[in-house]
């Protein structure tokens, strides 16, 4: 019943999440890249004053799979830096954090845009 | 009673917004099924690998889910999920990889270098420049409250 009820708190935060998102296309007819950009910047701004971890706490992966938890772990990774390596900590760290998921689209990208030729658009 | 006129205008107001609902309820639909297969993964993660840390159990999944989006996309189900599942297929981390993998494979035949490498980041480069803009911006705010 406990795993059921996380996985309900994961839905709901998740789709929440994407309702938001469709509001905003729906009202504002924005396209998917300018979605997801905004998106990406409420997740620094979230992590930036520090709602982002209780959120996490509750909803899990409802708030770190949205591109909301890359933007805030760029952050996060650019404020471990500050505090471990000082100024220069700032310019190392965000990618550091965010390299797994940087590196594996750059190559699963790659990869799936090589093997599956262009189909003709329907 | 209202006549044929008045009937039609009242179905042009209000199928618009009927069809919008209906957007939203596939948004939130589909986008809480993803973070829960997210959230599947990390539960699996752990169980190979108990002693996984936080940081490398999140790192995996992030992982994972962009290869599952990537893979999708290479096969020509994720356009298929988008049509009906509209930001619930952006949001989540796999519509990120499906932004990566789409324009590179419309752009295939423009060769390896010019046509993939470079079309990859057509949606993807404005994600990464902004968000490392604002990591950066982040830090130095942090910076300077920090001399005071």
């Amino acid at each position: 019943m406990d795993i059921f009820l996380r996985y309900l708190q994961v839905f709901a935060v998740g789709g929440f999440v994407c309702l938001l998102g469709q509001l905003l296309i729906n009202l504002t007819k924005m396209t998917s890249a300018r979605i997801l950009v905004t998106f990406l910047l409420i997740g620094c701004l979230l992590e930036a004053v520090g709602i982002f971890e209780p959120i996490e706490k509750f909803a899990g992966a409802g708030i770190t799979v949205p591109i909301i938890g890359f933007g805030s772990n760029l952050v996060k990774g650019a404020l471990k830096g500050f505090s471990e390596k000082g100024v220069l900590g700032i310019l190392l760290g965000g990618l550091q954090a965010a390299s797994a998921g940087v590196s594996s689209a750059i190559l699963f990208g790659f990869l799936m845009a090589i093997i599956f030729k262009s189909r003709t658009k329907t | 009673m209202i006549d044929k006129q008045e009937y039609a205008k009242l179905v042009k107001e209000k199928s618009p917004k009927s069809r919008e609902i209906k957007t939203l309820f596939f948004a939130f639909l589909i986008g809480g099924f993803i973070c829960c297969i997210g959230e599947a993964v990390g539960d699996i993660t752990k169980l190979i690998i108990p002693e996984v840390g936080k940081v490398t159990e999140g790192q995996i999944t992030s992982c994972v889910m962009i290869f599952l989006g990537s893979l999708l996309t290479g096969i020509g189900i994720y356009d298929k999920i988008g049509k009906v599942a509209g930001a619930g297929s952006i949001v989540p981390i796999t519509g990120f990889a499906n932004s990566i993998v789409s324009p590179a494979m419309e752009y295939n035949r423009e060769g390896v270098v010019l046509g993939v490498m470079s079309r990859m980041f057509v949606v993807a480069g404005p994600i990464i420049v902004s968000g490392v803009l604002a990591s950066i911006f982040v830090g130095l705010v942090y910076w300077i409250i920090s001399l005071f």
